[in-house]
């Protein structure tokens, strides 16, 4: 079976048609890992037990002639920030390096119910801290289109599986554009949704008010399949929408003749690589061309995301990652003097540099005297930034975006530099800050035939909306 | 320089680290650079901007309802009976760096 560009429909249709069999499929896969991921890095762990057993599920079904559930024995890898019961998870950190996890993430719970076979857990920034992937505390990932270059932070691994043909698609998590910036660097489809629309049960913490779960995918077909499958309300996190999930798939091939698709100027200025300009303004051409309406829109605050973002985030790190103490899983020092002498230690040899930054600046930021100047401050233009695409979406029922300021850069560029590693989020942490879904598509490549990548962002629980535009713009001739 | 090694220090005591030297250096440098970046925000009037805690604030779900009725769906009846169960006891306990079977086992608390 030829694992190039194979899609959830085509992989499943195969097992249905048995033209393969689900075991057969899982351990292709498993080869292809074996073979192609040393040179890439995009694994911390298989479940080969976990996959062959849900396989051989799926194939005793075909046996019998039962109907098969939408995503029956489609091979996925999922981000290790994702709990999965009896499978290590480390969230890319020395700190969880022996845990095993006693339950499931609702997420992975839901796309094995629909029959996928979960191959294993991917390589990202520990506690998905990162735009480069190599926070990890493991090993790094190389971009699948340049083993040069990064694939992108923090769901590195997640994006070079599905670029490098090492699982169908995959699930990642974006705090600040940890979905978007790695699909774009890899070429490959990264959908966040709305705050709430996806269940955070079993995703460890980072920043609970921005943290969200999504896919990455071949096509956009595929992440409106994993998203129908992973969405809704979830009675283990109460942050979970109550609201209906719309068929996203029936609803791709609805046209967007007469959409209104915004263009931000602000997402287009100064720091934006030329050839990243042009290609996204070629892809609006293109959406043009499809009858959509380009209408310019203003989102005036978005020069103060990044550190709004930084300060909520980091604010909210430090809270989060106070559980990691030694006391009930994970690392703990040897031979210390007392509970508080343990505490540090153990921290202090689990994390790595970036985690420790985040979780000092995010205590600076709520500590006495600070509290209101910084973590207020940053609530406060949260809410201007929230209303920036409030007003925007009065007029338009899209707004499309670079994802970064630029392609893939190189393994090492900027790994001394952390603020500059914080403005390769720039176009994407706004999406968090006001809970809105953003799509991230391939639309050209560099001189260098590096991916660039567009994204496209609609208003509160509207993906039918951005997985429609983005499917008519992929679809096109 | 806004931030000092002193500052550095203090911090790192709230949060339950202890950097080394080198660490602490380097923080001083990395802490300095993030702020000096985050103190555009100072240049925004926010004395009438309502503070933004999470993103449902933002689209509530019932609009005919208010605050915490919004999202009244989050919460159950109060029952006494037919509540999800824990995790079993040895489950619990099997990642603990140290236990007795029973309790998690740690350092003595009291110190000198």
């Amino acid at each position: 079976m030829n694992l190039n560009n194979l899609t959830i429909d085509a992989a499943r249709s195969a097992v249905a048609e048995r033209k393969t069999s689900a075991t057969a499929l899982a351990e292709a896969y498993f080869a292809k890992i074996e073979s192609d991921d040393p040179q890439i890095g995009a694994y911390l762990a298989l479940s080969k037990e976990r996959a062959l057993g849900k396989a051989s599920e799926i194939d005793s079904m075909v046996k019998k002639g039962e109907e098969l559930p939408p995503l029956a024995g489609v091979p996925l890898g999922i981000k290790d920030v994702m709990v999965t019961k009896g499978v290590r998870t480390t969230a890319g950190s020395k700190i969880l390096g022996n845990y095993v996890p006693p339950y499931d993430c609702t997420a992975v719970s839901k796309l094995e119910a629909a029959g996928a076979v979960v191959l294993g857990k991917l390589n990202c920034d520990e506690f998905a801290m990162g735009s480069s992937n190599e926070n990890s505390a493991w090993k790094p990932v190389h971009n699948p289109r340049d083993l040069s270059r990064v694939p992108g932070g923090s769901s590195g691994g997640s994006a070079a599986a599905v670029a490098a043909d090492m699982a169908v698609a995959t699930l990642g998590s974006d705090t600040g554009g940890s979905i978007r910036q790695p699909a774009s660097f890899c070429g490959v489809v990264g959908l966040k949704p709305t705050y709430g629309r996806v269940s955070r049960y079993g995703l460890i913490a980072f920043a609970s008010s921005l943290d969200h779960i999504g896919p990455l995918t071949k096509t956009v077909k595929d992440a409106a399949i994993v998203l129908r499958t992973i969405a809704g309300r979830d009675p283990m996190d109460s942050t979970s929408a109550d609201l209906p999930v719309p068929d996203y798939v029936a609803e791709l091939d609805r046209p967007v003749k007469g959409l209104k698709i915004g263009v931000a100027t602000e997402y287009l200025g100064e720091g934006l690589d030329a050839e990243v300009r042009s290609a996204i303004e070629a892809a609006i051409q293109k959406l043009a061309g499809l009858g959509c309406d380009i209408v310019e829109v203003s989102l005036p605050h978005t020069s103060y995301a990044i550190p709004a973002y930084y300060l909520v985030a980091t604010a909210e790190a430090s809270s989060n990652l106070a559980r990691f103490d030694g006391v009930r899983y994970g690392h703990r020092a040897e031979k210390v003097r007392s509970l508080s002498d343990m505490y540090r230690r153990s921290r202090d040899q689990g994390f790595g540099a970036e985690v420790k930054r985040r979780i000092m600046l995010g205590t600076y930021a709520l500590s006495a005297g600070y509290y209101d100047a910084y973590y207020l401050k940053a609530q406060r233009v949260r809410t201007l930034l929230a209303r920036d695409f409030e007003n925007a979406f009065k007029n338009v029922d899209a707004i499309v975006a670079p994802t970064c300021p630029t392609a893939a850069f190189k393994l090492g560029e900027k790994v001394d530099d952390p603020l500059a590693m914080y403005l390769a989020d720039i176009y994407t942490v706004t999406a968090n800050l006001a809970g809105i879904p953003g799509i991230s598509i391939p639309v050209g490549h560099t001189k260098e035939k590096l991916p660039i990548g567009m994204q496209i962002f609609g208003k509160h629980f509207a993906e039918s909306t951005i997985l429609r535009v983005a499917h008519a713009y992929e679809t096109a001739a | 320089m806004k931030v000092t090694d002193k500052d550095v220090t203090y911090v790192a005591d709230l949060a339950n680290l202890e950097l080394s030297e080198d660490e602490r250096s380097r923080m001083v440098r990395d802490l300095n650079s993030i702020l000096g970046h985050v103190d555009s925000l100072s240049a925004l009037d926010t004395a009438d901007v309502p503070p933004m805690a999470q993103v449902s604030d933002r689209y509530g779900l019932d609009d005919s309802k208010q605050g915490s009725a919004r999202f009244a769906y989050a919460s159950r009846e109060d029952i006494h009976e037919g509540l999800r169960k824990s995790l079993p006891h040895d489950v619990a306990l099997a990642n603990a760096p140290d236990s007795d079977g029973k309790f998690f086992k740690v350092p003595k608390v009291i110190e000198k």
